[in-house]
């Protein structure tokens, strides 16, 4: 009997002890992954800072709206950056938007087979493609087929990153939309591209428009592509036929430059650049968060998305 | 059965229909496979001049007369700044998923969506903060101290640190893959069956232990599918990468030291893109570095999404069932 309770004693202080080390391992793992997340918010905290520490100071109407003044000189702004970013956002999405909507359709209505699995799999691949190599791609398939250059060298780039993700999130938008609508409209009669455009399309509107901003804002801070396709320059835009300045390439330039003079310049077009794609990107969030789509909000912010 | 007109007429606008949203699809494919073979027909001459040593010579003389173009060092240098990102990305961003996965929900949400910012952060801004901000504070915290305890006893620590250079291009690289690493792991650990961890509660478990003997054994295959992608976007990041590895050309751009400057397949071209003439063998070798980049992203991101979907198949099944 002695025995018995001396062992159960012994018993209970390995047991404390047990449950002392594994409380503690448990506290230090909770504690490193709580540092993971620390340290990953610090250089976010710490670009947001500096751009718009730095880059506010630089705004003003000329720099909006002026074009470059010579190099060093520290005069001058980004006039023709913003218009040209503007442009090749426009031109993109006119090569972009019709085809990722229209392979979405493919995706959800006609896409339950071999044929659409494939698709929707390099549909995946390509969104991470190297952007350079899209550059690479369409300069040679544009301005080397054609024999000059063309701005839509840089927007046929742009629009090879924009459809991918246009149309994964419009397949995901159709899907949402109850069988019952697509029945309905069968019923009274109508054709199935009439049910699909005129019904369905219009029902899943918000979640394809949320796909098309963030797809604007992916390609507006994309830079590696236009080296080769849009050039950069100083001067407002000449013709489809002339090299165009964009934002994140001017930026670029403006970093490469010795002055300070540049480096605050630089400053300023980067807060320019990060505020349009912040918020778009945002606007877009906070939308979505608060309409409590549960499903495609997460498929659209998190998983595949870029 | 309906043969009429009207029924005929019917029967096409549908199928023409059926046919645009076809071809949109398959459009995919097209450009795939265009760019494999476009960029092989622009490249084959440099394969022809070259052959093998394209692919492991070291030499890059672009003056004409005297062309010859190996690529070894680029693609080394892409492979040593991925693997450093990913050895340095990949614990953190299953960390973040795991606080994210099991913290309340008022935390859970808007951290989630801070770490999705980062993604929406341009690369030329990453470039251009790791330039003017970064690359300071990393040289007198990290690369100096590191250089004085350990530069002399260890070949990767030796040559005395600038800042530009392959440790630098690696960190930013670390950065910029966080966000779709543990985006996608935060939805795999999401995936595993609620049985899993009640299981492991039940049993008395710890939430530390819960993960180590339930998430983290079924969530394997996704989660190294989750570093596989996060390995493709860095192997493919241009932007920052050119801005903060130093840009060394020929057998210097060897990675011999994590601090010294050096090139990746992607800088190389966004840096002598412009400049090659199309006359001349600089620009097919350029499309030839942009090839073999295309084939690495290719079988990278091919196999990363196969063991992500299987592992979001089964979710599915078991949320079905």
């Amino acid at each position: 009997m002695m025995a018995s309770t001396q062992k159960r004693a012994e018993y209970r202080l390995l047991f404390k002890q047990n449950v002392k080390r594994r409380l503690l391992i448990n506290k230090i793992a909770l504690g490193a992954v709580f540092c993971c997340v620390v340290l990953a918010l610090i250089p976010l905290v710490s670009i947001l800072f500096e751009v718009f520490e730095n880059g506010l100071s630089a705004l003003s109407v000329e720099f909006l709206t002026q074009p470059p003044g010579a190099i060093g000189s520290g005069e001058g702004g980004i006039g023709p950056a913003i218009q040209g970013t503007m442009i090749i956002i426009g031109m993109s999405s006119l090569i972009g938007v019709p085809i990722g909507i229209m392979s979405g359709i493919y995706l959800a209505e006609f896409g339950d087979n071999r044929l659409g699995r494939t698709i929707r799999f390099f549909n995946d691949v390509f969104m991470e493609f190297p952007s350079i190599v899209l550059g690479i791609f369409a300069f040679l398939t544009i301005v080397l087929l054609l024999g000059h250059f063309t701005l839509w060298a840089g927007a046929f780039a742009l629009s090879l990153i924009m459809f991918p993700i246009v149309a994964r999130t419009t397949e995901e938008s159709l899907k949402l939309v109850p069988l019952t609508y697509r029945e309905a409209g069968l019923a009274i009669g109508l054709k199935k591209w009439v049910v699909t455009v005129r019904i369905v399309l219009s029902a899943a509107k918000s979640g394809m428009i949320t796909g098309i901003l963030l797809a604007v804002a992916r390609i507006g801070g994309e830079t590696a592509p236009l080296i080769m396709t849009v050039l950069g320059s100083s001067q407002f835009f000449a013709g489809l036929d002339s090299p165009m300045d964009a934002l994140p390439l001017r930026i670029w330039r403006l970093s490469l430059l010795p002055y300070d003079s540049a480096q605050a310049q630089g400053w300023g077009a980067a807060v320019v650049l990060i505020i349009i794609i912040l918020a778009v990107n945002m606007g877009v969030r906070y939308y979505f968060a608060t309409r409590k789509r549960k499903g495609l909000l997460s498929k659209l912010l998190g998983g595949y998305r870029k | 059965m309906l043969t009429n007109k009207k029924g005929e007429r019917r029967f096409s606008s549908d199928k023409i229909f059926k046919i645009a949203a076809t071809v949109s699809g398959v459009y995919v494919l097209v450009i795939i496979a265009l760019m494999v073979f476009q960029l092989y027909f622009e490249s084959h001459a440099v394969w022809e001049r070259e052959g093998l040593d394209f692919l492991i010579g070291s030499s890059w003389n672009a003056v004409e007369g005297r062309e010859s173009f190996g690529a070894a060092p680029y693609i080394l240098g892409t492979l040593v700044t991925a693997l450093l990102a990913m050895a340095i990305g990949v614990p953190l961003s299953i960390g973040i998923a795991m606080f994210i996965s099991q913290a309340p929900k008022f935390l859970a949400v808007p951290l989630g969506m801070l770490v999705d910012l980062l993604a929406a952060v341009p690369s030329i801004i990453y470039g251009f903060w790791g330039i003017f901000v970064f690359r300071q504070f990393l040289l007198d915290f990290v690369e100096y101290p590191l250089y004085d305890a350990l530069g002399e006893n260890s070949w990767i620590f030796l040559s005395a640190p600038f800042g530009l250079d392959i440790f630098t291009a690696s960190i930013i690289l670390a950065i910029m893959i966080i966000p779709t690493i543990s985006a996608v792991s935060r939805e795999i650990m999401m995936a595993v069956p609620h049985q899993q961890k009640e299981a492991a509660y039940m049993l008395g478990a710890t939430r530390w232990e819960m993960f180590r003997i339930s998430i983290f054994p079924y969530a394997k295959t996704g989660l190294i599918g989750a570093a596989i992608l996060g390995l493709g976007r860095a192997v493919g990041e241009t932007m920052a990468v050119t801005m903060l590895i130093g840009n060394a050309t020929g057998p210097g751009a060897f990675p011999q030291s994590l601090f010294q400057p050096g090139q990746t397949m992607s800088s190389i071209i966004a840096n002598e893109f412009i400049e090659a003439s199309p006359a001349s063998l600089h620009l097919p070798a350029l499309i030839g570095v942009g090839l073999i980049l295309l084939l690495v992203a290719i079988c990278i991101n091919v196999v990363a999404h196969i063991l992500v979907s299987r592992m979001l198949k089964v979710k599915e099944g078991v949320v079905n069932a």
